[in-house]
């Protein structure tokens, strides 16, 4: 019957797809379960990329479970990972919100969580740490090589790419770098407003800076994300500016393009938003389950790039 | 009828051997943990599928209800929160209000004619704009009934949790095949499915059945979102973006025939089932890229469509194109619709 060998090539196709992925399995090794949000930005995917890359040179063994942006399929991943018996579990939220439960269910089975980038509500005593970038510690290295460059000008007007209205990172950069200019008389910020995080959300906020402002009196830009300053870059040269020259540019992530701007002499300092946050997470893993108490929160360390190492950092990260 | 069961029948021969192939990869399967798992995690999705299970069924289908799923946590948590109203009131309104929302788009259906389709997408971006209007952020729920029943579970001896959600679940699903298939709204629905013009010559109530399916597909979709704000203890305007598309695909890999009239509650169960086990399994693994997950489904889905067209053309009854053309029509017809 014709039915019955449809049935068999369904069988048959199933059997192929599963039968293809056969893991052997160590038993000395620790074992970690890597809950991601998802692979919505290149900054994501890389961090992603750092965090598997980290644990097969650290010889861990990685259960990486990619959530596609839904909080449930992240609460059935760590279900799965406690079903497991997972040794520790590393959890990148997608939401603050709604992870107590399953925290608890890990906690009554003994199983660490780890929280790495964002933050959740749930209660600290359900997860060891919570191991990130500092956001506001970005927006002030921001500011203090501003303040620096302009230590000789009397007066230096500011306008500000905010990021996404309401994202931790775009609340504590503008904290971090307001507090710190505040400290400087002649630094001034005299617009901020949303450019979403995106290149086409930066360059309409400079445009429209340029138009509303004087261009002249404008003596530095400060972007929460490379890709809005980039977008800013491409205003300025539409409105005949030298940026980076005319108007001093700083930002945040330390993303491939940027570098490219850098050498061309259209920007001149990023700060570096790390993704490779797996030696401080499966350092802190290691010292949980060696019985090292941690503290609450474990910073990501950031960094400056200026021009002067901007084509030798970029020629490293494209060419190895 | 022995083809009708077939979809069935290979639905579950497809689940036990995706299970088994978990089982024998990692042993972990075979606790209850796993499986009470499968329940927990897909309690939301699968009450959304025996609703929907309804409307397919009938012939039709609805693309509200990942939006009202997300609707519904969202007014919850603000209810709950801001307002300051105990949650079983809280769950009370919005049961009243989603099962009137989808009585709306069932007489929008009904008596203006409109494909279901078109009617249950507009339902869709309208609920899920309102959830938007509402909150743009998730909103925890800080209640201590909330905790009450987070701390409601039984544990089996091997430490497995039969949660409160997974009991919900396990209860509409008993209910769900008690209505298909003992009451006579349920053999009207499955008559409607087959004809509504022979449904209507039979005396069928076809209006109020239609009405009576997206009122039950609605009501369904809330308390599935009243269950996720119970499962993450929180509302999110951005929740079961794409739930729909998954309860769909249970339901037809269930066996379920897209153009109505045949097909199993039970059915849906098994679908859902077998999502959850090929979830588990790539979780499991942590090596493969989780959108396998989607990849598997859409290959079963695809199967079980050309298995579901090879029946039904092998029974010359009707063609999967949704006009029946090929059913002779009653020369006895005079009223339609």
């Amino acid at each position: 019957m014709r039915s019955r060998q449809l049935l068999l090539a369904v069988l048959v196709t199933i059997f192929a797809i599963l039968g293809s992925a056969v893991l052997v399995h160590a038993q000395d090794q620790i074992t970690v379960g890597f809950a991601q949000t998802g692979s919505e930005s290149g900054w994501r995917t890389a961090f992603t990329e750092a965090m598997i890359a980290e644990a097969e040179s650290q010889n861990i063994n990685l259960i990486f479970s990619d959530g596609q942006q839904k909080q449930e399929n992240q609460i059935a991943a760590l279900r799965s990972f406690i079903a497991q018996g997972v040794d520790a579990i590393i959890l990148a939220p997608l939401v603050e919100t709604g992870w107590d439960e399953v925290f608890q269910e890990a906690q009554d089975a003994g199983i660490p969580v780890f929280i790495i980038d964002r933050n959740v509500t749930a209660d600290p005593s359900l997860y060891v740490t919570r191991i990130a970038s500092d956001f506001v510690y970005e927006g002030r290295l921001a500011a203090a090589w501003l303040a620096t460059a302009t230590a000789n000008r009397e007066q230096c007007n500011i306008v500000e790419l905010y990021g996404t209205v309401g994202s931790s990172a775009a609340i504590d950069r503008a904290t971090g770098f307001a507090e710190t200019i505040a400290l400087f008389p002649n630094l001034e910020l005299v617009a901020s407003q949303s450019g979403d995080f995106t290149r086409t959300g930066g360059k309409e906020v400079m445009e429209s800076f340029l138009n509303s402002l004087d261009p002249a009196s404008i003596c530095a830009v400060f972007g929460h994300n490379d890709d809005m300053l980039i977008g800013a870059i491409e205003a300025m040269k539409e409105a005949g500016i030298d940026p980076a020259d005319d108007i001093l540019t700083v930002s945040v992530d330390a993303i491939d393009d940027i570098f490219v701007s850098m050498m061309n002499g259209d920007a001149n300092a990023t700060v570096l938003l790390s993704p490779n946050m797996g030696v401080q997470a499966y350092a802190a893993i290691r010292s949980y389950l060696a019985g090292e108490t941690l503290p609450a929160l474990i910073p990501v360390p950031s960094a400056m790039y200026f021009q002067d190492t901007a084509a030798e950092e970029y020629a490293a990260r494209t060419g190895g | 009828m022995r083809n009708r069961a077939f979809p069935l029948i290979a639905t579950i021969v497809v689940f036990i051997i995706l299970y088994l192939i978990g089982f024998q990869r990692f042993p972990a399967f075979g606790t209850t943990r796993v499986i009470a798992n499968f329940l927990t995690d897909k309690s939301f999705l699968g009450i959304t599928a025996v609703g929907m299970t309804f409307v397919i069924l009938a012939g039709g289908i609805d693309l509200s209800v990942g939006s009202v799923i997300a609707f519904t946590g969202i007014f919850c948590a603000l209810a709950i929160g801001q307002l300051g109203i105990h949650p079983l009131v809280a769950f009370a309104i919005i049961l009243v209000i989603g099962s009137t929302f989808g009585a709306g788009m069932g007489a929008i259906i009904h008596y203006l004619k409109i494909p279901p389709f078109i009617v249950t997408l507009a339902g869709m971006f309208l609920v899920r704009g309102g959830a938007f209007v509402l909150n743009q952020a998730s909103v925890p729920i800080e209640h201590p009934f909330f905790e009450d029943i987070s701390n409601l579970y039984y544990v089996f001896p091997d430490r497995g949790r039969l949660t409160f959600v997974a009991v919900v679940f396990v209860l509409v699903l008993l209910l769900g095949i008690v209505v298909a298939h003992y009451t006579r709204f349920g053999r009207n629905v499955y008559a409607i499915g087959g004809s509504d013009t022979a449904a209507l010559l039979l005396g069928v109530p076809v209006g109020r059945t239609i009405i009576g399916v997206y009122m039950l597909s609605s009501f369904l979709a809330t308390l599935a979102g009243i269950i996720y704000a119970i499962y993450t203890r929180s509302g999110y305007p951005r929740a079961a973006i794409g739930v729909e598309l998954d309860a769909i695909a249970a339901v037809v890999v269930g066996g379920t025939l897209l153009t109505g009239g045949v097909g199993y509650v039970a059915g849906t169960f098994v679908g859902i089932m077998i999502q959850g086990v090929i979830q588990t399994y790539v979780n499991f693994d942590g090596t493969l890229n989780s959108w396998w997950t989607k990849i598997v489904i859409g290959l079963l889905l695809f199967l079980f469509i050309a298995l579901q067209k090879f029946l039904t053309s092998y029974r010359g009854g009707f063609s999967l194109g949704g006009l029946r053309l090929r059913r002779p029509p009653s020369p006895e017809v005079k009223i339609s619709g």
